[in-house]
């Protein structure tokens, strides 16, 4: 019985603070897919850049943790606006194989990137000293590195739910992601909310890469190599839909490592089956976007 | 020539074609050295080709053909281990092989439209490449499958070390099933084909058996997809897990688009040109080669409609005509 | 009892607390030329929709010669002779008007499966597409693509597009709307000249194109059926009248009729 309870709480919490790191690195997707309604194939390669940038200044620079992660996320915040400018702005009107094609250009030229700027092998990255501690629970000692992105994850759920529900903000990106040209037509400055999102999203993309570098170490692959999993929690969720994302990843983390733990010869395949039958479940015969337009 | 109807023009053979076919062949006898890479670009044509069918003339974007590839490959690797080895029958077989899981799964497939629609290809890829991975007793893992070989084509023309068999090999396979693709574009199916591509809400509204047609399109083009990866496993006598990744999937797709979809050559000279930059890119390192491709799909996306054959059309607008020119 | 072309009965559709259509009952015999006309928002296109089967109805029946497609698929009554135009043109943008016609009369001789011939060398389907491409007078435009041609001519490439078909009832939603009025007597011509043994439904807001066209027409009003005769008739009523110009307008129409 004590055995059960521990390999179900191993299987909690390493799951769910799995499915707290997909959760982050997902939701901007959610978002800008809602409100652009383009497919971005790069959006790993923000996450990629928060987590190189994090720990490259924790390297480099002995910056705190503390002070590495938020940098990392304004850092890319900003550097997407760029990106936004120059590139997604000509897409967010174009076919689905266009969108596709442009962003996996630019996720080819981010893994070039990296590579060339920090090499081939996994980028070295140390927790801070307090979060490498284990911390007893009674059923099982968990890392604190664990917890403390479930933390995290709790914390952005709540930050994110109050600035979507209750902010002017939230009501403006709600009303764009309801219907474009009638927010423009009231007076909602479309184009610039669309920037600030994509910062957002990318910023959240960045903070996702940067606090789970442990879980998704850092290589040159990385735009591509947790893309699967992401598109596929976003496509579950529908679009714009964020408190669905929270549930559907940490399902998704959860049930990843549940099977790996218990199944570990059928492993993550099992994770891709479900997801198939839900997607196909939940789109066959409706059109891509809630309303029939 | 002015073309007026492409869709109704298309089975027209145009004399410029001829050049494509006697540079492959001039190959054979320009580059006695570099057959293997010349095959590897045979074989990727056809690859492409077969992602032409039901991307450029159906409309279906699909990230995950590399299931389709990767299976042929096994297939053909794994009959050759039963000592199945008569390598054409084992093609087809594996095409057939490869074509069997597309009828199974494209009549739930392709009820999708859109980013499901390329997610679930993506899974089911991903589906396969783990259980590749994991049933390594059948599939060699990550170590591959090899040491397999396979008995002279046609009874005749052993398979040689400097791959002279391999390349005309490969090289009548496209030709044959150029043929073929051809012939299915320029009937009324491909008439359909592409009237669904253009406007599916209407199609059905005309009465078309829409999801029926694309399901004939997806079976087609993931028997073409399969010969290709049986070929690769048998002119190769190696297979690795790399056949059923996402990489490959988009490979192709990125190949095609440098090409020019929908427009049959443009397979055909999209898939040398990417090989050939990553083939040569390569020697300075492993992933230079993205900046140049990523940078010429943003260009493609953003600048050159049509790709490649796009280009050229523009420079010698009877060139275009061949296969039709895509509208943009 | 005579089985109608096309026939309604008590037809409805809710949207959330909006009723939608309440209760449509129509009867359309062989050769019929009806109009269906109503304020906006009447619940005219949704009846099409219903019509045509991208929607299905809460309750009721829709009898085809007879025939039950009230759960048959878009297809399936497209199949069975129900085609429809469409209000904003929706072809094929970016190929030729030969190539659109070509893709109905293909369907329609259940050729589109053939997989061998080419489909250039059908000259039967060629000849066919472009025999109904003149009688629309579109000749002159075959081998123009629909994204380069006028409006008025995408409209009767729809038309054309809809007759390769051989419809038994033809649904034409308002189709002479957004065409500049000169081109608008063409259009109508093309209609005049379609089959006669053809049943059509036209939704129309134009009341000269109605006049012009329609041997019966019927008045939707909040989703149910006003009234429905003559056109004289109709048009003469009070009750439409008030529905269409309001009690001021009503009332204006009258001190002007006093005053002459």
């Amino acid at each position: 019985m004590d055995a059960l309870l521990s390999s179900l709480s191993f299987i909690a919490l390493y799951g769910v603070s799995y499915g707290v790191v997909l959760f982050t690195i997902s939701i901007g997707l959610v978002v800008t897919m809602g409100l652009m309604r383009i497919i971005n194939m790069a959006h790993g390669a923000f996450a990629a850049l928060g987590g190189y940038f994090a720990v490259s200044l924790m390297n480099a620079f002995s910056v705190p943790f503390a002070i590495a992660v938020p940098a990392a996320v304004l850092g890319v915040a900003l550097f997407s606006v760029f990106v936004e400018r120059l590139f997604y702005v000509h897409i967010y009107t174009a076919s689905e194989l266009d969108q596709v094609l442009l962003t996996v250009g630019l996720a080819y030229i981010a893994i070039a990137g990296l590579n060339l700027a920090f090499g081939p092998n996994v980028f070295p990255g140390q927790l801070p000293r307090l979060l490498t501690t284990n911390v007893d629970l009674g059923l099982r000692t968990f890392p604190a590195y664990r917890l403390f992105l479930i933390a995290v994850g709790f914390l952005l759920v709540v930050a994110l739910w109050y600035v979507f529900d209750r902010t002017s903000f939230g009501a403006r990106l709600r009303a764009a992601v309801d219907n474009r040209t009638m927010a423009q037509a009231i007076g909602i400055n479309v184009p610039r909310l669309f920037s600030l999102v994509f910062a957002i999203g990318c910023g959240l993309a960045a903070l996702g890469g940067a606090i789970g570098y442990a879980i998704f170490p850092l290589e040159p692959v990385y735009p591509f190599k947790y893309l699967v999993l992401v598109l596929i929690i976003v496509s579950l969720t529908g679009f714009g839909n964020i408190k669905p994302a929270v549930g559907v990843a940490v399902f998704v983390g959860v049930v990843d490592t549940a099977c790996r733990y218990l199944f570990p010869s059928v492993g993550a395949f099992i994770i891709y089956a479900i997801l198939i039958g839900l997607i196909i479940h939940k789109h066959a015969g409706i059109f891509t976007r809630r309303s029939p337009s | 020539m002015t073309v007026r109807s492409e869709l109704l023009e298309r089975h027209v053979f145009r004399p410029v074609e001829i050049i494509y076919w006697l540079l492959l062949l001039a190959a054979f006898f320009a580059f006695p050295s570099y057959l293997s890479v010349a095959t590897t670009v045979v074989i990727m044509s056809l690859f492409a080709l077969s992602l032409d069918l039901i991307l450029g003339f159906g409309g279906i974007v699909t990230l995950g053909h590399a299931a389709y590839f990767g299976m042929g490959a096994y297939a053909a690797a794994l009959l050759a281990f039963g000592g199945f080895q008569e390598p054409i029958s084992a093609t087809l077989l594996a095409g057939l092989i490869a074509a069997g899981l597309a009828l199974i799964i494209g009549p739930a497939l392709l009820l999708l439209e859109g980013l499901p629609l390329i997610m679930v290809t993506m899974a089911i890829t991903a589906i396969l490449f783990e259980a590749a991975n994991k049933a390594s007793w059948l599939t060699g893992g990550d170590d591959g499958l090899r040491d397999f070989s396979f008995s002279p084509v046609f009874g005749l023309f052993p398979w040689s070390v400097y791959g002279q068999t391999s390349y005309l090999y490969a090289v009548g396979w496209l030709a044959v099933l150029f043929v073929l693709v051809r012939r299915v574009v320029s009937s009324p199916f491909g008439v359909a084909l592409q009237g669904i591509r253009e406007n599916r809400a209407r199609m059905k509204l005309i009465g078309s058996p829409v999801v029926g047609h694309l399901v004939r399109a997806y079976v087609l083009s993931a028997f073409m997809a399969g010969v290709a990866g049986a070929l690769h496993a048998q002119t190769n006598k190696f297979v690795s897990l790399e056949v059923l990744s996402i990489d490959t999937s988009v490979d192709v797709v990125v190949m095609l688009v440098l090409g020019g979809i929908g427009r049959l050559y443009g397979a055909l000279i999209g898939a040398p040109v990417y090989i050939l930059v990553k083939h040569f890119a390569a020697t300075w390192s492993p992933y230079h080669w993205m900046f140049i491709i990523g940078a010429l799909l943003i260009i493609a996306v953003r600048f050159v409609r049509g790709g490649l054959l796009g280009i050229l059309g523009h420079i010698g607008a009877w060139f275009a005509g061949v296969g039709g020119a895509r509208k943009s | 009892m005579t089985t109608f072309a096309l026939e309604t009965i008590d037809l409805c559709k809710t949207f959330g607390a909006l009723k939608v259509v309440d209760h449509v009952s129509l009867r359309l015999p062989q050769g019929a030329r009806h109009a269906l006309i109503g304020p906006n928002g009447a619940g005219k296109t949704t009846v099409v929709q219903l019509l045509s089967g991208v929607l299905r109805p809460d309750s009721g029946r829709i009898l085809l010669g007879g025939i039950d497609i009230s759960a048959s698929s878009q297809q399936r009554r497209v199949k069975h002779g129900l085609v429809r135009t469409f209000q904003v043109t929706n072809l094929f943008r970016g190929l030729t008007v030969l190539e659109n016609v070509f893709l109905a009369v293909s369907e329609r001789h259940g050729v589109s499966r053939q997989m061998i011939t080419a489909a250039g060398k059908r000259r039967d389907l060629i000849e066919r597409a472009e025999l109904i491409i003149e009688q629309l007078g579109l000749g002159a435009d075959r081998h123009r693509r629909i994204s380069e041609i006028a409006y008025g001519q995408q409209r009767l490439v729809e038309i054309a597009v809809a007759l390769s078909l051989d419809p038994k009832v033809l649904l034409l939603d308002e189709p002479a709307a957004g065409i500049p009025s000169k081109e608008v007597s063409l259009l109508l011509d093309a209609v005049e000249r379609l089959p006669a043994d053809i049943a059509i439904l036209m939704i129309e807001h134009d009341m000269h194109v109605v006049r012009r066209f329609a041997s019966e027409v019927s008045v939707l009003v909040g989703g149910r059926i006003l009234m429905s005769g003559l056109p004289q008739e109709v048009m003469a009523s009070e009750q439409v009248r008030t529905v269409y110009l309001g009690q001021t307008g009503q009332k204006r129409f009258t001190t002007a009729a006093s005053h002459a």
